[in-house]
């Protein structure tokens, strides 16, 4: 589902920047990239997701091409259709939860997943009228891979979706992940530093380092 | 004893100055003020929100000018901003002289010239503090709008502006407080035609060529201290409530 063979820079490498060689290619539906911190998870869901330009190389989800450093391909952010759920949720707090998970959807096209099916899939049904400022992390993620689902993507990167919680609503949060694994058919991209959660969540592990 | 019937309690101070009893002048001027720095600080919004942004997100050729040039106004002596002003725009200007042959546009003398010169003045407050605000919106917020297939132009209406909304409120409030004091620009580019160009601050100066003003020069300068303290208070208040906001 994943082909990617990118090199990444950031900053002078004399200076000590930032260079990677990353390459993984897996027909697998979900995918989890591990490696210490620092090895370029990050950036490497970043590249996928249009937000860094590699250096040089290839990126093909499904069989789509969405970066060719040769071909002078590019596609610009908003039209690659990547699901991004960022580790620090990020959603807009100018925006009711309704608003945010709204603010994705696209005029035409097909609609893969419905409004009321996302809700109901993550448990977010009580929390559409409030502010995004007073909700727990695990609700802002809950509604962060909500907001994500329902701008119709074609592929899910999930950037360590639980560093930032407790154990408890770690617990909680799994379960959700899990359904939407199984649900939603979606390639899935997760990065994580936790083996454990890579076991539970994941088919194929790509290590960087 | 009878108490008169038409008595009050000025009656005490025969000669005690009236102090709150505008003139018609006085308040034409102050009404000519308020309406030369609303539409000055409204006018020039668009332009202040397109290069507070341009500053704050681009990197470009020739950016150092460009923020030289916006900040111009702001050391300028406001005499030579006034006389480039009627130099370019004034009837016979170089601009001025081809729009009032072809269109029959003209601003010189007129009270639209006073609200280009006062813009023109409060110009670098304006994009300063909208420059600041667009810094500090979240553009990890604009990063995430991106990807759920926002085009750039969406992700600036959507989450960049109402994010950067307060402080660009305050920005045109400090432009507009700006517009009301400004003085040496707007009496070169447009002289101080009462009625017509001339404002509070204008009006100050004439009375202070007069004898027996002081009365005159106290009213205008209470009202133009209350109008902008006024004015500073709501931007500080502004730009407060946007950092609140983040730090939610």
């Amino acid at each position: 589902m994943l082909a990617l063979d990118i090199v990444l820079e950031r900053g002078r490498r004399d200076v000590g920047g930032f260079r990677r060689h990353v390459r993984v290619e897996d027909s697998a539906r979900v995918i989890a990239l591990a490696g210490h911190s620092g090895a370029g998870k990050t950036s490497v869901l970043h590249a996928i997701a249009g937000l860094v330009t590699p250096r040089e190389g290839r990126i093909e989800v499904d069989g789509r091409c969405l970066f060719d450093a040769a071909a002078r391909i590019d596609v610009p952010v908003h039209e690659r259709h990547v699901g991004y759920v960022f580790q620090d949720a990020r959603l807009f707090p100018h925006l009711t939860v309704r608003g945010n998970l709204r603010y994705g959807r696209r005029t035409g096209g097909s609609t893969r997943f419905a409004f009321d099916d996302v809700v109901a899939l993550l448990g977010i049904g009580a929390l559409l009228a409030r502010r995004t400022a007073n909700l727990s992390g695990g609700e802002a993620q809950r509604v962060a891979i909500g907001r994500a689902l329902l701008s119709q993507p074609r592929i899910l990167l999930l950037d360590e979706p639980l560093s930032n919680l407790d154990k408890a609503r770690r617990e909680e949060l799994i379960p959700y992940l899990q359904r939407v694994r199984d649900e939603t058919a979606l390639p899935i991209v997760y990065v994580s530093h936790s083996a454990d959660e890579v076991e539970r969540l994941t088919a194929a592990v790509h290590v960087l380092d | 004893m009878p108490i008169p019937v038409s008595w009050h309690p000025s009656a005490l101070l025969p000669h005690r100055p009236r102090m709150f009893d505008f003139t018609p002048a006085e308040l034409t001027a102050i009404a000519l003020s308020l309406k030369v720095a609303t539409v000055a600080a409204l006018a020039s919004l668009p332009l202040g929100i397109a290069t507070g942004w341009l500053l704050a997100r681009k990197r470009f050729f020739g950016k150092a000018l460009v923020d030289a040039l916006v900040h111009l106004p702001l050391v300028l002596p406001p005499v030579v901003v006034g006389y480039v002003l009627l130099v370019a725009l004034g009837n016979h200007g170089v601009v001025g002289g081809f729009l009032m042959h072809h269109f029959g546009i003209g601003v010189a003398f007129r009270w639209t010239g006073a609200a280009l010169a006062s813009a023109v003045m409060g110009f670098p407050l304006m994009v300063r503090t909208i420059r600041l605000s667009i810094e500090s919106a979240d553009q990890r917020l604009e990063q995430a709008a991106a990807t759920l297939g926002a085009t750039p132009w969406r992700v600036f209406r959507s989450v960049t502006l109402p994010l950067a909304w307060p402080g660009i409120v305050a920005g045109a409030v400090l432009a507009f407080a700006k517009a009301l004091g400004e003085f040496g620009a707007t009496i070169t580019f447009v002289s101080a035609i009462p009625g017509e160009t001339q404002t509070i601050s204008s009006a100050i100066y004439g009375l202070l060529q007069v004898p027996g003003g002081d009365a005159g020069i106290w009213r205008l300068a209470l009202v133009a201290v209350g109008i902008s303290l006024l004015a500073l208070l709501a931007s500080e208040w502004l730009v407060r409530r946007q950092r609140g906001g983040e730090a939610r």
